[in-house]
Parts: structure tokens; C-alpha cells; sequence
């Protein structure tokens, strides 16, 4: 009994962890698809050369950590305003399917490439400090599991500010709205959803770097299955909600946890596929999002 | 079966084209019935080869456990992948179009899963052991019955309905259109063909495992219809033709290449619907990128200022309709 | 006798009230107008109507039929039919291919005969594409009938619309601003093609914002603003009526301020 609720707690640790890395990676989808109404699939290959970069400033150029995860954050926030010059923004007025095609065209894009630069070999990334481990009631935890806490908390608290009280944030919430009108009012549209990727980007980046530390691999397809899970995180929270990708990053990580307690580790990448099934059967619109009706 | 046919064929075709034709007429019916869905219907479907895999794997199983007969196993097959694609399609496609495609990818990558963890299906190991009891007649027949059934499919009241949807989905329901009963028959006509494209699969190379029905596999089929054109049958054709072929072709000239081939197939994609939203062959459709350009640069010219046709904003858009704000 | 009627409908997005128990009854074989101001939630009754939004509270009756849970395909099966304010043709389909798409529930091929063309079905498919031909005539469209409907002019969408909605074979036929982007020349002629059909036997609920199209055309006027009926009567009482005059020189000072 006892033996249990410890696991059980270090279980949760590890959802815990695990979900803040899906919720940073959920924020870009969740952003993206609030101004664009896009799936961004590219996304887990963003996150992808996000640790890539971070990885390589870290081991190549030799920079302090904080430096080269800021850098690596905002290299990868220039990959991601390219790719919505290149493959999105020539596609505003056409069909959904179109650019939805054109999304999967380039995250395979971007991960073969990054296959055929850094081959398929798995490579460490060894925390460039040191990571003490210690026990909190009973139980274990790092300071590096810590620090990504912290750092999945501060990246949200920034863009919370972000967007409720920045004119930029004001500009992406009313390009959210409606575009046209948006553009009617004066804002630059085009700016804007640069910026809406180039922050989600950044947020991906940050999240690829601390779990390539986590899990010591980075490798060109860690992308697809966080990219999905992040997905999933959004639409559990509500698809276009902020504070929604947040939540549904956690509980997402927390229901994996729990479902390779109960089942077993195989079917670990199958339960974030089930509960998206789940969600859009019984609440489509998420756990926090507002039930909407297509304007016609 | 057709052994005879097979006799000719075999007769002046040498047996690694033969191979390659096998594979070139299976990607074809994949093509196919993955262009009702996704180029006639217009619902982007990133698991089809979960489809294929069901397909597959049922003939196989009934072929070395149940010692089932081909044709029985190959109807099977396609069976077992349509009430696989009803069971899939009715929940996700009530649900707007993006939602589709993670549905589909999730379902593909749960259906691989499942098929690496059990453990009849051998797991990793895969499936040894199917008689090898598809030859190239066989597959010309499956090719030309999977044609002539979607053509005629798309050019009647259903199609219609389905390219209606692709369309423009709120005015096809204003229209009359069941719209989710009617995308969830194109998602289990299409699930039909590729579970039996699976069980001539089987049939063909006689060993199975979850890796090759991954989601590259369902890529791969995706481009094939981009390339060939999206609602374009004949198309699909000569897509997967060129696109099954071309890498075996650059495997022995140029091997760096046709090992890096998804490098240029996301770029395909890409590109493709940045020019030619319609594929590089047949007319050209929706308006491409180039084609705005190209009207904009025109009606900017004088003379054909007066002309106020055309300039109507693509519904997909939305408009600016009288919204509840 | 009363066609469709309905009774304090209301339709709330998210807090905010677009259409605010609004009562009204269209009588068979009659032209009824629903004017007002921008925003006041016309196209959203229109929405309503054909099952695209489903009301917050309130019923519709139609022939005697609720229509509130009810999907649009089955709205139109039961004669209901409309055009849509920001034209929402099938882009790249043919004319005539549109108008037989409107015809959707009217014809019986089902999935086996769709891909098995028995006689009955070619026999059927026949007589509905001479169908679309008569109704592209009717509106005005022949000659043009294997042009793809994105390469139609404006004013030619706009009628392949009423074509299409009219192949549905609607007792009820919902047009939104028709004349929305018309000349005058083209506004007289859609006027003129909305008075034949009320010689068929079609009866018309227009939403419009061309005031002397709607007063000339129209038997009754239903007012709309801010979501509420605000009057109702034939377009003299319409015309005289304070509220509406001053929502719509409220309306025009709010435009000019």
C-alpha cells in the first residue's frame, strides 16, 4: 500500500514533467491554429531542430546554457516564420485542404532534411551542469526535471503577459477574431501571424532542448510523436484556447503516466490517440474551450 | 489462378519488373481509393495504410491460421478495412476537416501499435509464412475493377455530392446532402479497396510487419495523389505508377537520391499546392498561387479593369457574412 | 394560411443576443421581406431556418413540422430552400452540374445504383440534367450551362444560386440579398424572375437592402434591430413607422460617425 502511493507520486512527478513539455509544445499549435486556423504540422519538426540547435550551441559553440537556450529559442522562431512564408502564407486563399497538404509537405520536408544533415543516429545531450538529484517526502526528483518546470512556468506566465497586455497580443487576439476586420482596423496582419509563429516556435524550441536534456537523445524524428501529443494537448484543452493548451499539456501527461502504470509501456504512445478520439467524440470543443458555431 | 495469363506475362517480362509491376498496380488502387477521400471528398486522410495494414494482415492470418482460400480472404480483407473505416469515420468525420487528419494519423499509428504488441500477428516479428498467390494478372484485374467502380462511382448523383462537399460543405448540407453519412460511405469505399490492395500485398511478398504500413507508407500514398492530381483519377494512375518506379529506377543510378526521396516529396507537396493545387497533370482547378498572381497582374492592366467578374472573395474564406457581432 | 411560422425565437453566440424572440408568419404564396440595419440578425433567422444554427430558444413550424433539431439536408427535403448572402457556389463544378446538386433530394440513386448504372438511374440522371437545363433557362443562364461556376460573372452567380435552390423544388425559398452587387439593369431583371416565381407557386422570404427593391416587390416587411422585431406590416405601414426610421437613421449616423 504504501510501496503504491510512493509509486503513484513518483508516477506523477514524471506526468507532471512530461505534460509542462507537451503543454510549451501545445501553446504553438493552440496559437497557430487560433490565427490561421491551421494545423501546424510542422510543429514537432520545429521542436525537433529546436533541440538540435540547442544541442549544438550548447556541445559545438560551447555557450552557457541560458544563453544557448535562448538562442536556440529564437533560431528556431526564424524556422518558423520561414516556414509560414513558404508553405503557408501563399496559401491564405485557398482551400483548407490545400494548406493542410502543404503543412505535411513540409514537416516531412524538414525532418528528412534534417535526417540527410545529422543523420538518423541518436545523440546525447548532456545537461552542460550539474545535475544534483534529491528527495522531496519521500520522493525522487533532479534539478534538472526542476528546471524545466520552471521553465515551462515561466514561458507561459511570459506569453499570459504577453497576450493580454502587449499591443501584440491585442493584435494576435483580434486576428483570431477576424481577420478582415482586423485588417480593417489597422493591423498588420501579415506581421502579426509572423509573430504568432515565431513565439510558438520559440516556445517548441524551449521544449525540444529541455527534453533532449531530459531523455540524453536527440535525433531527427523526435518530433512526430511529441508534435502529435502536443496536439492532442491542445485540442483537450480547447483548440485556440491559451490557458487550454497549458491544462491539457498536464493532464494529457499525467493520463499517459497513469495509463503505463495500468497498462504497460507499449501502448504508452497509443492512450494520447485514444483520449483524442474520446475528446472530439464527447466535448469537441475541449476541456476549456467555448462551444462555437462556424460563422456562415 | 489465371495461371495461364500469368504464363504470357511472365513470358516476356522479366521477373524484376514483374515485381515492380506488382507493386506499381497495389500503389495504384491505394491511390486510388485514397483520392475519393481525399481529392473527390476533400477530407485529408493521413492513415490510409492503416487501412492496407488491416487488410493485409486479415488475409494473412486467414491464410496461415485458417487456411482460408484467396478470394474468401482477399473479400475479407476488404471487409475487415471497411467496418474499420466505418468505425473510424463516423465519430471524426462529423467533425471539421483538420480534426480528420490527426483522427486518421492517430488511428494509423494506434492500428501499428496494435499490430506490434499482439501476439498473433507475431509482433515485431511479423507474419511469416502466406502462400504467394497474387501474380500480375491478378493485380491488372483488381487495377481495372477498383477504376472503373470509382469512376463511375464519381461521376453519379453520389459524387456529386461528395465533390459538392469538397466544395463547399455548408452549402452541399442547404443543398440537401447528408453530408456526414455521405463522407463516411467515401471513407469505407476507400478503407474496401485498400484493405484488398492489402491482401494482394500479402499475397505478394508473403511476410508481414507493422513497419511497412507506417505513416511514411500513408505519405508516400498522399503524394502520389498530389502528384497526380487531387479528384483526377487517371492521375492517381500515373502518380503511383511514376512514383512507385522512379525510386527503384534512381535506386541503381543514383542510390543517395532515391534513399533521401521523402527530402523531395515534402517539397512536392509543397510546391504542388503553391503552383499547381491540381497536380502537375490535368487542368488546372482551384486557382493556383501563380494563377491569382498572374489574373491580378492582368486586371490591373486598363483594359480589363471594367471586367468586376471574378473578383469574389473563395468561400472557403468565410467572408464577411452578417455574423451574430 | 400560414406556411412557416415563428415564435419567439432567439439565438445566443456566446452571451450576446443575435436574434432576440422574434415572432413572425409567412403565409403561403406571399412575397415577405426581412429588412434592417447591419447586424440586426436577418441572415442569422436564415441560418436559423435551414438548420445551420440551432436555436436557443423559440420554435419554427414548418407545413406543421418543428423544425428545430432538425439537420439541413432534412430541412430541405422538406421544401425548404435559399441562396446565400456571401455566394457559396460549388466553385469548381459546371453550372448545370450545380443546379443538379441542388436537386440532391429529389433523385433516388442510391450507392449500389450509383456505381451500377441501371437503366432507371441513367433514365433518372437524364431527366434531371434536362431539369437543370429548364432552370437555367428560367434564370436566365442558358447557353452557359458546362462553364464552371467560378468563371460566371457576379451578377450570373447570383442567379445560378436561385437556380440551384430552386432544383431542391422548395415550397419556401429563402433568397439572401440577391441584388447585393447588381446594377440597376440586373436588379430589375432579378425583380422580374422573383415575381414568375410567385406565379409558380414559390413562395419567398428576401432578406435585401435595396429599399426600392424590397418596396416594390415585397407584400409584407418584417423589421429587424439588434436582433428584435421592431415592426411589421406592407411597405407603406413599413415606410411611415417610427422605429423603423429612426433605427435606420440611427443606423446611418452611426455610419457617418
Amino acid at each position: 500500500m504504501e510501496r503504491g502511493a510512493h509509486l503513484f507520486g513518483q508516477q506523477l512527478i514524471n506526468g507532471l514533467v512530461t505534460g509542462s513539455t507537451y503543454a510549451l509544445i501545445a501553446l504553438g499549435y493552440t496559437m497557430v491554429y487560433g490565427v490561421l486556423q491551421l494545423i501546424n504540422f510542422a510543429h514537432g519538426e520545429i521542436y525537433m531542430v529546436g533541440a538540435f540547435t540547442g544541442l549544438l550551441l550548447v556541445t559545438q559553440a560551447n555557450l552557457p546554457f541560458p544563453l544557448a537556450l535562448l538562442l536556440a529559442m529564437a533560431i528556431t522562431a526564424l524556422l518558423g516564420v520561414t516556414i509560414e512564408f513558404i508553405a503557408y502564407r501563399p496559401l491564405r486563399r485557398s482551400s483548407r485542404l490545400s494548406v493542410l497538404i502543404s503543412a505535411i509537405g513540409m514537416s516531412i520536408f524538414v525532418q528528412n532534411v534534417a535526417l540527410w544533415v545529422w543523420g538518423p543516429q541518436t545523440r546525447r545531450f548532456l545537461p552542460p551542469f550539474p545535475v544534483h538529484t534529491f528527495t522531496v517526502a519521500g520522493l525522487r526528483t533532479n534539478t534538472l526535471e526542476l528546471l524545466t518546470l520552471f521553465v515551462a512556468l515561466v514561458m507561459m506566465l511570459g506569453l499570459h503577459l504577453l497576450v493580454t497586455r502587449t499591443k501584440l497580443g491585442k493584435a494576435m487576439r483580434a486576428v483570431a477574431q477576424d481577420r478582415e476586420t482586423a485588417a480593417l482596423m489597422g493591423i498588420n496582419v501579415n506581421r502579426t501571424i509572423a509573430f504568432t509563429f515565431a513565439i510558438g516556435s520559440s516556445l517548441a524550441a524551449a521544449a525540444g532542448v529541455m527534453v533532449g536534456m531530459l531523455f540524453n537523445a536527440v535525433v531527427p524524428n523526435m518530433g512526430v510523436m511529441p508534435g502529435l501529443k502536443g496536439f492532442v494537448a491542445a485540442v483537450l484543452g480547447g483548440i485556440g484556447s491559451i490557458p487550454g493548451a497549458m491544462v491539457g499539456g498536464l493532464v494529457l501527461g499525467m493520463a499517459e503516466v497513469l495509463g503505463v502504470a495500468l497498462l504497460s509501456s507499449q501502448w504508452r504512445d497509443a492512450i494520447a490517440f485514444a483520449i483524442l478520439i474520446l475528446v472530439l467524440l464527447y466535448r469537441p470543443s475541449g476541456l476549456l474551450g467555448r462551444r462555437t458555431q462556424e460563422k456562415v | 489462378m489465371l495461371d495461364w495469363a500469368d504464363g504470357l506475362l511472365r513470358s516476356f517480362i522479366n521477373p524484376y519488373y514483374y515485381g515492380v509491376l506488382v507493386t506499381i498496380g497495389i500503389n495504384i488502387i491505394l491511390a486510388l481509393s485514397l483520392n475519393l477521400v481525399t481529392g473527390f471528398t476533400g477530407q485529408l486522410h493521413l492513415g490510409h495504410a492503416a487501412f492496407m495494414a488491416i487488410g493485409a494482415y486479415t488475409a494473412g492470418l486467414l491464410a496461415t491460421k485458417a487456411g482460408t482460400g484467396f478470394w474468401a480472404a482477399v473479400l475479407a480483407a476488404g471487409l475487415m478495412a471497411a467496418v474499420a473505416g466505418v468505425i473510424v469515420g463516423l465519430p471524426t468525420l462529423r467533425l471539421r476537416g483538420d480534426y480528420l487528419a490527426i483522427a486518421t494519423l492517430g488511428f494509423g499509428e494506434i492500428v501499428r501499435i496494435t499490430l506490434l504488441n499482439l501476439d498473433i500477428t507475431g509482433g515485431p516479428f511479423g507474419l511469416r509464412g502466406i502462400p504467394r498467390q497474387t501474380n500480375l494478372p491478378i493485380v491488372i484485374l483488381a487495377v481495372i475493377f477498383t477504376f472503373l467502380v470509382l469512376r463511375s462511382l464519381v461521376n453519379s448523383r453520389m459524387g456529386r455530392a461528395l465533390i459538392a462537399i469538397r466544395e463547399d460543405e455548408v452549402a452541399a448540407q442547404t443543398m440537401g446532402i447528408d453530408t456526414t453519412r455521405l463522407k463516411v460511405t467515401s471513407f469505407t469505399v476507400a478503407a474496401f479497396f485498400a484493405g484488398i490492395a492489402g491482401a494482394l500485398f500479402a499475397y505478394w511478398f508473403r511476410y508481414l510487419n507493422p513497419s511497412s504500413f507506417g505513416f511514411m507508407v500513408s505519405i508516400e500514398l498522399l503524394a502520389m495523389v498530389v502528384f497526380g492530381g487531387l479528384g483526377n483519377l487517371l492521375g492517381s494512375v500515373v502518380g503511383a505508377s511514376v512514383m512507385t518506379y522512379l525510386p527503384e529506377l534512381l535506386r541503381t543510378v543514383a542510390p543517395a537520391i532515391a534513399e533521401r526521396r521523402l527530402v523531395f516529396y515534402g517539397a512536392l507537396l509543397v510546391i504542388i499546392m503553391i503552383l499547381r493545387p491540381n497536380g502537375l497533370l490535368g487542368t488546372s482547378s482551384e486557382q493556383g498561387w501563380l494563377e491569382i498572381w498572374l489574373a491580378r497582374r492582368r486586371s490591373r492592366s486598363p483594359a480589363t479593369t471594367s471586367a468586376a467578374s471574378g473578383q469574389v472573395p473563395p468561400a472557403s474564406t468565410g467572408g464577411a457574412g452578417h455574423g451574430p457581432a | 394560411m400560414a406556411l412557416l411560422e415563428v415564435k419567439g425565437l432567439t439565438m445566443e453566440f456566446g452571451g450576446l443576443r443575435a436574434v432576440d424572440n422574434v415572432d413572425f408568419v409567412v403565409h403561403e404564396g406571399e412575397i415577405l421581406s426581412i429588412i434592417g440595419p447591419n447586424g440586426a440578425g436577418k441572415t442569422t433567422v436564415f441560418n436559423i431556418l435551414t438548420g445551420i444554427y440551432h436555436p436557443t430558444a423559440g420554435e419554427v413550424v414548418f407545413r406543421g413540422q418543428r423544425l428545430n433539431d432538425l439537420k439541413p439536408h432534412q430541412i430541405t427535403a422538406l421544401g425548404i430552400a435559399r441562396t446565400f448572402q456571401n455566394i457559396r457556389l460549388f466553385r469548381e463544378m459546371t453550372v448545370w452540374e450545380n443546379v443538379v446538386v441542388g436537386a440532391h433530394t429529389r433523385l433516388k440513386s442510391g450507392f449500389f445504383s450509383s456505381i451500377f448504372k441501371g437503366p432507371a438511374t441513367r433514365r433518372e440522371e437524364r431527366a434531371a440534367r434536362e431539369r437543370a437545363y429548364r432552370h437555367l433557362e428560367f434564370v436566365g443562364l442558358k447557353g452557359l450551362e458546362t462553364v464552371k461556376a467560378r468563371q460566371l460573372p457576379y451578377g450570373a452567380q447570383r442567379r445560378l444560386e436561385i437556380a440551384r435552390a430552386l432544383a431542391a423544388e422548395p415550397k419556401l425559398l429563402l433568397l439572401d440579398e440577391p441584388a447585393a452587387g447588381m446594377n440597376a439593369g440586373e436588379t430589375e431583371e432579378l425583380m422580374n424572375l422573383i415575381r414568375k416565381l410567385k406565379e409558380q407557386n414559390i413562395t419567398v422570404l428576401l432578406i435585401e437592402h435595396d429599399m426600392r427593391m424590397v418596396m416594390d416587390i415585397s407584400e409584407r416587411i418584417v423589421v429587424l434591430d439588434h436582433g428584435r422585431k421592431i415592426a411589421e406590416g406592407t411597405p407603406e405601414e413599413v415606410r411611415r413607422h417610427e422605429a423603423v426610421i429612426a433605427a435606420y437613421l440611427g443606423a446611418s449616423a452611426r455610419a457617418g460617425g
